[in-house]
């Protein structure tokens, strides 16, 4: 999935004017503050996730120590080391999306798909998730995949969703 | 109530409200063109402290004096961040706010930023809500075109950078301390207090940190007087605040209340939450203010243990401590009818804060695990009777043994359900098998 370790890793010339933009933000010298958003495209522009190559460009571009992208990069949920399908499903499982059929959700996606939640489907589009709370409590049971939420859900739903990730085929990750 | 006070949003329907141009056609920026032109900072601190608003995103301490503590005397630059890392499991009134009227947040963090004297200030949101980070830029990117930010604004001579950025998925970073660990591009460890943020904050500089709904307050607040706003609401819980409701009622969603509103009025009526999802299912307990407050049976969450009807707000809530009471807390509102399993419930939240915990105080870190683990040992159909009073024992020794309030927050729950619903956990422990069957929960 991952051609990281052959091409050499860059930003797109679109990518780096968001880095400055991102950086633009902060007082001079305190440009790692942007790290948290350039994570985000990094993930976003190489493959859906963070390899070590990824990270260690991203400290070069800030002029850091790699192990402070690591550091950052470990600490948060929407990171991912490790290869995931294009789409990530992350369906919200706390409380209040438990109590209006989130397990449901989840099952039934996952046996649509033929995998465990957590895992990926074999041909790299699908990996399903059971996250925390998304703060969309009142429209439970929901999800959230790449920039967009997905509420009220139900295996029509489901579904169609799965149909239109089908159709569109790219890799989905939000970045500010 | 016949006539609702709606101050927040009493404009969330009008279309086209998320943009400048309707905005400001709706009264919008008044708050900024009166306190840079006919105000002094501190007199803005000073119609929020008799305002008599209170931190909305919780702990309910008072926004104004907040402000009065922001070191203003050592010439460090000073900055306002506001909290929009919303990730209390029930409470989604933050981005229902930003989302539908982003204008109403940067109107708030002009004059707020003004009053405390910052020139550049941040809204810190979720890395989840990413779609709600685009709303806000637009918004900030919209004000600056209007010359409500940048470079002397409206000509009085007040310089103020406000940006947006985000997170990356961590509830922990909803603390304030941790947040601006966060902006500092760091990970969410929170930090020991004092010094306080007022003192030593973001970058070392004296900084303010306030949540979503306190900041969106603070026009009302500035257009109207304070004395106007704390004529709102009952004693010391003035204003309006938003309640996310959801769960096992027939209205879930965003609600702007008065303070004061009974809170059987609240559950039971059309208006409102509509009382139960299912006409023929009862509604067994409520968790008020978010996750972190303790679970009550319906009974004591309608009537105090005197008997006397609550109200929503901070003092009546929380009446009868936490024996018998709760908190108004986030305004997380969730409710469960009576084929819920607290048992179920209860390790499901403990789960939740046992990914969150960041992990640097031992009590949390470890307590956490202990109390996730013996909850799904019962749950599953694994327990021993004495695996009660271990949960209450591991809860009571993370309890106020920590840098943050994360470990309360995990602890309170489980304290909770074992002191109302000890008869659900003891049912578990007795019929193993019949417990761990999916959907079993104990009838009376």
């Amino acid at each position: 999935m991952s051609d990281t370790t052959t091409k050499k890793i860059e930003f797109s010339p679109e990518a780096k004017a968001l880095v400055e933009k991102y950086i633009s933000k902060f007082p001079e010298g305190k440009h790692k503050s942007a790290i948290i958003s350039i994570l985000h495209l990094a993930q976003a522009e190489f493959n859906g996730w963070l390899s070590p190559e990824v990270m260690d460009y991203v400290a070069e571009i800030l002029n850091i120590k790699p192990i402070e992208v690591y550091e950052v990069a470990t600490f948060y949920s929407q990171y991912y080391l490790k290869p995931q399908g294009k789409y990530v499903l992350e369906v919200c499982r706390t409380g209040p999306c438990c109590l209006r059929g989130a397990e449901d959700i989840i099952e039934y996606t996952c046996k649509k798909l033929g995998i465990k939640e957590g895992e990926t489907t074999p041909d790299g589009m699908f990996t399903v998730k059971g996250v925390e709370c998304l703060a969309a409590c009142g429209e439970a049971p929901m999800m959230q995949v790449g920039l967009d939420y997905h509420v009220d859900l139900t295996h029509e739903k489901i579904d169609s969703l799965l149909d239109k990730f089908k159709l569109e085929n790219k890799v989905s990750r939000a970045y500010p | 109530m016949a006539d609702k006070v709606k101050i927040l949003t009493q404009h969330v329907n009008v279309p086209g409200i998320e943009t400048f141009e309707v905005y400001r056609k709706h009264g919008g920026y008044a708050s900024v063109e009166k306190a840079l032109k006919t105000m002094a900072p501190d007199d803005v601190t000073e119609e929020v402290k008799k305002s008599g608003l209170r931190g909305r995103g919780g702990a309910g301490f008072p926004t104004g004096m907040k402000w009065s503590f922001v070191d203003k005397k050592s010439g460090k630059p000073r900055y306002l961040v506001c909290n929009g890392d919303e990730s209390e499991p029930g409470t989604f009134k933050d981005r229902y706010l930003m989302s539908k009227l982003p204008h109403l947040l940067v109107e708030g963090m002009i004059t707020s930023s003004f009053a405390i004297g910052a020139n550049l200030s941040y809204i810190y949101i979720r890395g989840e809500m990413m779609y709600v980070v685009r709303i806000i830029q637009k918004a900030i990117d919209e004000a600056r075109a209007a010359g409500f930010l940048g470079k002397n604004i409206l000509g009085t001579g007040y310089d103020l950078d406000l940006h947006v950025t985000c997170g990356a998925g961590a509830y922990i970073c909803g603390e304030e301390t941790a947040l601006i660990e966060s902006l500092e591009g760091k990970r969410g460890n929170p930090r020991i207090k004092p010094p306080f943020p007022a003192i030593a904050g973001l970058y070392g500089n004296p900084t303010v940190v306030n949540n979503v709904e306190s900041i969106a307050s603070v026009p009302y607040i500035v257009n109207n007087g304070g004395d106007e706003y704390a004529k709102i609401g009952v004693g010391r819980s003035t204003g309006t605040k938003l309640i996310s409701a959801s769960g096992h009622i027939k209205n879930p969603g965003v609600y702007e209340i008065e303070l004061g509103l009974p809170v059987d009025e609240f559950l039971n009526s059309p208006e409102y939450l509509g009382g139960s999802w299912k006409s023929d299912k009862k509604i067994k307990a409520i968790i008020a203010g978010g996750s972190s407050v303790p679970i009550l049976p319906l009974e004591l969450f309608l009537k105090n243990a005197a008997g006397e009807g609550r109200l929503m707000t901070y003092e009546s809530l929380s009446d009868g401590g936490f024996a018998t009471g709760t908190m108004l807390g986030s305004g997380g509102f969730f409710a469960m009818d009576e084929d819920t399993c607290i048992v179920k419930n209860t390790w499901n939240l403990s789960r939740f804060y046992h990914h969150e915990s960041c992990g640097q105080c031992s009590p949390c870190r470890e307590g956490t695990g202990w109390l996730e683990k013996v909850l799904h040992a019962i749950e599953s159909g694994h327990g021993k009777q004495s695996d009660i009073d271990l949960l209450v024992d591991i809860a009571k020794k993370i309890e106020g043994n920590t840098i943050c309030p994360l470990g309360d927050a995990a602890a309170w729950p489980v304290g909770s359900a074992i002191r109302h619903f000890r008869h659900e956990f003891e049912w578990h422990i007795a019929n193993p098998k019949l417990a761990a069957q999916p959907g079993a929960v104990y009838r009376a």
